[in-house]
């Protein structure tokens, strides 16, 4: 093989990795940059939403120690309504745990199988599969607390 | 309690977490949401989580993260007043709102709404 043909080969060789590194690169990447920044932006504006709830609680004569009670029942009750809407989803795509990390993700999980299971009627289906999601926090949530709790009364 | 600056900022940050916890880990979000609540309630025993909400306000209020801090103050704040059995009588002192909300509201939209499809 003279020198001349062993380029050649190579040139094509070269090719045909480059040409396989750029399909690569052609391939959509996973969006996950874009999926932190949407939860960051959504988040956020749904923690705002909450705050300016708290203030407006606050400023009615609400003791701002307890205005967080209403607050989180005010966001539950606009979660479920845009979840009877089918509003909720379509907004759940855009900004995924931004809304699935707030207690906004606990009321659509709540309503969206109330709503779902309807139809194996009120007691054993909307009844007994409301927190068929939902549950494994509040099992979670009261395991641990249980746990704290006999722990900080025993020491 | 919080401005609408930390509001946002911290409430950002944590749902920022969730989502690279969604995307990056083969867990699903029951998984990560009921690993928030226990993260919540851990810090709320050593009484970070308060600090969090005072900071933060709504931004820490609202997460999941929140109610296992609730339960576990509840739970520790009647055990300290009436002894161990205020673990069992304290556990939803405090989040009976949000779970009674979610029941009542849930339960609502079920009889004004149709199911899809």
């Amino acid at each position: 093989m003279n020198t001349n043909e062993f380029k050649k080969k190579q040139a094509v060789l070269i090719d045909q990795v480059w040409l396989k590194s750029w399909h690569k690169a052609k391939k959509p990447r996973p969006p996950l940059v874009k999926n932190i920044v949407m939860a960051f932006l959504v988040g956020g504006l749904v923690c705002v939403l909450g705050q300016f709830i708290l203030n407006t609680y606050t400023a009615l004569g609400v003791p701002s120690e307890q205005a967080g009670n209403p607050t989180v029942a005010t966001i539950i009750f606009m979660a479920a309504l845009l979840t009877g809407f089918g509003v909720f989803d379509n907004l759940a795509r855009h900004g995924g745990a931004g809304l699935a990390v707030p207690v906004t993700g606990f009321a659509n999980s709540v309503t969206s199988m109330a709503i779902e299971f309807r139809r194996e009627g009120l007691v054993l289906g909307t009844g007994s599969k409301m927190f068929s999601l939902a549950g494994s926090i509040i099992v979670f949530g009261v395991v641990t607390a249980f746990v704290i709790g006999i722990i900080s009364a025993l020491i | 309690m919080g401005t609408y600056f930390t509001a946002f900022l911290i409430g950002g940050l944590i749902c920022v977490i969730g989502q690279l916890l969604f995307d990056l880990t083969p867990y699903t979000p029951a998984h990560i949401l009921s690993g928030f609540t226990v993260a919540g309630g851990v810090l709320g025993a050593f009484g970070l989580y308060d600090d969090l909400i005072q900071f933060a306000g709504a931004g820490a209020l609202l997460p999941i993260s929140s109610f296992g801090n609730a339960l576990v103050k509840g739970a520790m704040s009647e055990a300290s007043r009436s002894g161990i059995l205020g673990v069992l009588t304290g556990m939803f002192e405090l989040t009976s709102t949000g779970i009674t909300a979610a029941i009542i509201f849930g339960f609502f939209m079920a009889l004004i709404f149709k199911p899809k499809g």
